[in-house]
């Protein structure tokens, strides 16, 4: 089956500022990624700040333009489509950035805000808009009285439902969803992702769910991505890469995710220094300077490994047939 | 033993129209000597603004409300002025901030910074003192501290700026540190690195850390005692492992069901419906009833009292079953 997205091989670098003497040095982003998203199934990018899971998101979505590599949605190539063609791709490709708070306009009512690509889109007459406008705040949970207010009078997990509206109102088949309960306290991020699931349930909808938190990742995803310094490196069903990570880095993230129980001992792998200079990549494995892994050699220095097959997953590391922890 | 802390009905007011709003109601809480303590609770809670108060640094136009009292090892914080009460801020009592970003000043390099806090506090030689800083850096575990001690913030990484910002609270050698959200705006792996310095450090100098944060999973390892906080109160206090294994207060229980786990089955989770009100709304009686799953009649009308729920487990509601303490 061929999936509604695939992305191949996307590269992205980042020109950085001019030092005083010297070159730019050039940000090496997103190092070639490559995945699939099945139609109505949520993949999860997970990564630390700097691994390159937003840059992804936005690559796809074409709102960066990649260096290299593929992006097809439904049969069309994303990346090479003209003004005509990306526009309808627009309505069928949406996202839900992470800030409630700076990503509506706040001179604009929310009614305004959450019907703009109806507009833009010319799917409605005018007298149809505000009936649908209802509707919608009504799908995601907000009181369709309230659509004459401003974005300052909301909490922010009411503005996240505003956000999430907004990209639905066009009917899209796929969204990429930015962090989208980072920004919100734990209660309300229960609200916010129950309804991103009764969502995804009643329109088939795709996500690419790009995130941090591995514990939320596990509640939303189908799959799971692990990113690291731009790359993917490891990629697999939800339970195999949860369970039983084959990628060292992978192990340290599950296991620094603090659990909320302190009857359970588990042994933590706490990971030496940050991660190299996204100006100056290693020849080797990114992740060879800060890797713990009883099996690392002077390979893992010099020779990049790249994503191989193993089982039911995918992992880039020369040697990820031996246990890390 | 008189504890290191002890705080009595403290409670903090902001002028809201003609009236009063009171962000902070009537906390009563003590903390011992080298003990480890969380202040747990959402955005909104009034958390930050206690943590602000034990330091008499409650922004304006708020204030301390007569009849709120604040014990350090017996003195009595809400009557020192001057010098004494700045041997307090930053001496006996240190800080750590969220972000490290905006705590520290960007114009200054980081060694200056810690320096300053150092020689706040007493008197040395120039010598001395910036021996005694770069003594401080490398207790926080930077590497090259007297490399870094020139570094100015923007050249470090997020984990490494926490690290500064520790050392800086850490240079009036303070019997209390108050960590507000240390790791919140840091990656997992990172914030792992940060936990775990702060345990290292409280216990090699033996003072108490008061750990203030939103998050139960942080909670549950690195903290003997935990307190949670609603709508400016206090509503249940236990021991760590007791709280999580049986939490009593409803608020407390939904809080905990309503997080995504790592680990055991994964269902709809439990969303407590609403968000915390806004300080000049507070509900009547128990300023939990309009959230809660099981309230009676007597909730809407009727402050709960404390009432014991086990061996030094109190919670504040009139469903725990057990004799008020």
């Amino acid at each position: 089956m061929t999936p509604l997205l695939q992305v191949t091989g996307l590269v992205k670098h980042f020109a950085g500022t001019r030092k005083l003497f010297g070159r730019a040095a050039t940000v090496h982003a997103l190092n070639g990624i490559s995945f699939g998203v099945e139609a109505g199934e949520t993949l999860a990018l997970v990564g630390e700040s700097g691994s390159g899971k937003t840059t992804a998101g936005r690559t796809v979505l074409r709102l960066l333009d990649a260096d290299q590599g593929a992006v097809v949605f439904d049969g069309i190539d994303v990346l090479a489509a003209d003004r005509s063609t990306l526009k309808a791709l627009r309505r069928r490709m949406q996202i839900v950035f992470q800030d409630p708070y700076g990503s509506l306009d706040p001179r604009m009512t929310i009614g305004d805000s959450i019907a703009e690509g109806i507009d833009i889109h010319r799917l409605l007459p005018r007298s149809e808009r505000p009936g649908r406008v209802a509707q919608l705040m009504t799908e995601v949970g907000l009181d369709p009285s309230f659509a004459s207010r401003y974005p300052h009078e909301f909490s922010g997990g009411q503005r996240q439902r505003i956000g999430i509206a907004r990209a639905l109102a066009v009917n899209p088949a796929f969204v990429v969803l930015d962090e989208p309960v980072s920004a919100l306290d734990v209660s309300v991020q229960a609200q916010v992702l129950n309804l991103l699931q009764d969502l995804q349930r009643d329109r088939n909808l795709s996500f690419l769910f790009i995130a941090h938190d591995l514990s939320v990742v596990r509640q939303m995803a189908r799959r799971i991505a692990v990113m690291y310094y731009g790359r993917i490196v490891e990629l697999g069903p939800r339970d195999e890469v949860l369970e039983h990570p084959r990628h060292p880095y992978t192990t340290a993230l599950i296991s620094a995710v603090p659990e909320p129980d302190p009857a359970t001992q588990r042994t933590r792998i706490v990971l030496p220094g940050d991660p190299p200079s996204p100006t100056v990549p290693p020849p080797g494995c990114p992740f060879a300077s800060r890797c713990f892994h009883p099996a690392k050699d002077a390979r893992c220095e010099s020779e990049r490994p790249e994503l191989r097959a193993l089982g039911s997953t995918e992992v880039a590391c020369h040697h990820a047939e031996t246990p890390a922890a | 033993m008189t504890p290191l802390l002890a705080v009595e009905n403290l409670r903090i007011t902001f002028p809201k129209g003609a009236g009063l709003s009171v962000p902070v109601d009537g906390v009563s809480f003590s903390i011992a000597k080298g003990e480890r303590v969380a202040l747990v609770g959402e955005s909104g809670s009034g958390k930050s603004l206690t943590s602000l108060a034990l330091l008499r640094l409650v922004p304006h136009p708020g204030v301390i409300a007569t009849g709120s009292a604040i014990r350090l090892d017996g003195d009595d914080v809400m009557a020192l002025e001057g010098e004494a009460l700045r041997k307090i801020r930053g001496g006996r009592i240190g800080l750590v901030f969220q972000d490290p970003m905006t705590s520290l000043n960007p114009v200054l390099t980081v060694g200056y910074q810690v320096l300053e806090a150092v020689t706040a506090h007493r008197k040395m030689s120039s010598r001395e003192a910036k021996e005694r800083t770069i003594e401080l850096l490398e207790e926080v575990g930077i590497p090259d501290p007297a490399g870094r001690y020139k570094a100015y913030p923007h050249e470090l990484s997020g984990g490494l700026r926490q690290r500064v910002m520790i050392a800086t609270a850490l240079a009036g050698e303070p019997d209390l540190l108050v960590a507000d959200e240390p790791t919140t705006a840091l990656d997992v792996t990172v914030q792992a690195q940060i936990l775990e310095l702060l345990d290292r450090i409280r216990a090699r100098r033996g003072m108490a850390v008061m750990l203030i944060t939103h998050d139960l999973g942080v909670v549950a390892e690195r903290t003997d005692r935990v307190m949670v906080m609603y709508a400016g109160q206090l509503v249940e206090t236990a021991p760590t492992r007791r709280l999580f294994a049986e939490p009593a207060h409803p608020y407390t229980k939904a809080l905990l069901q309503s997080m995504p786990r790592l680990t055991g089955p994964i269902g709809r989770l439990a969303s407590i419906p609403g968000m915390v009100p806004l300080p000049h709304l507070w509900p009547s009686g128990c300023r939990f009833h309009p959230r809660c799953p099981i309230r009676i009649p007597t909730c809407e009308g009727e402050v709960p009292p404390w009432r014991s729920a086990g061996p030094d487990h109190e919670a504040k509601c009139w469903l725990v079953e057990g004799r008020s303490p």
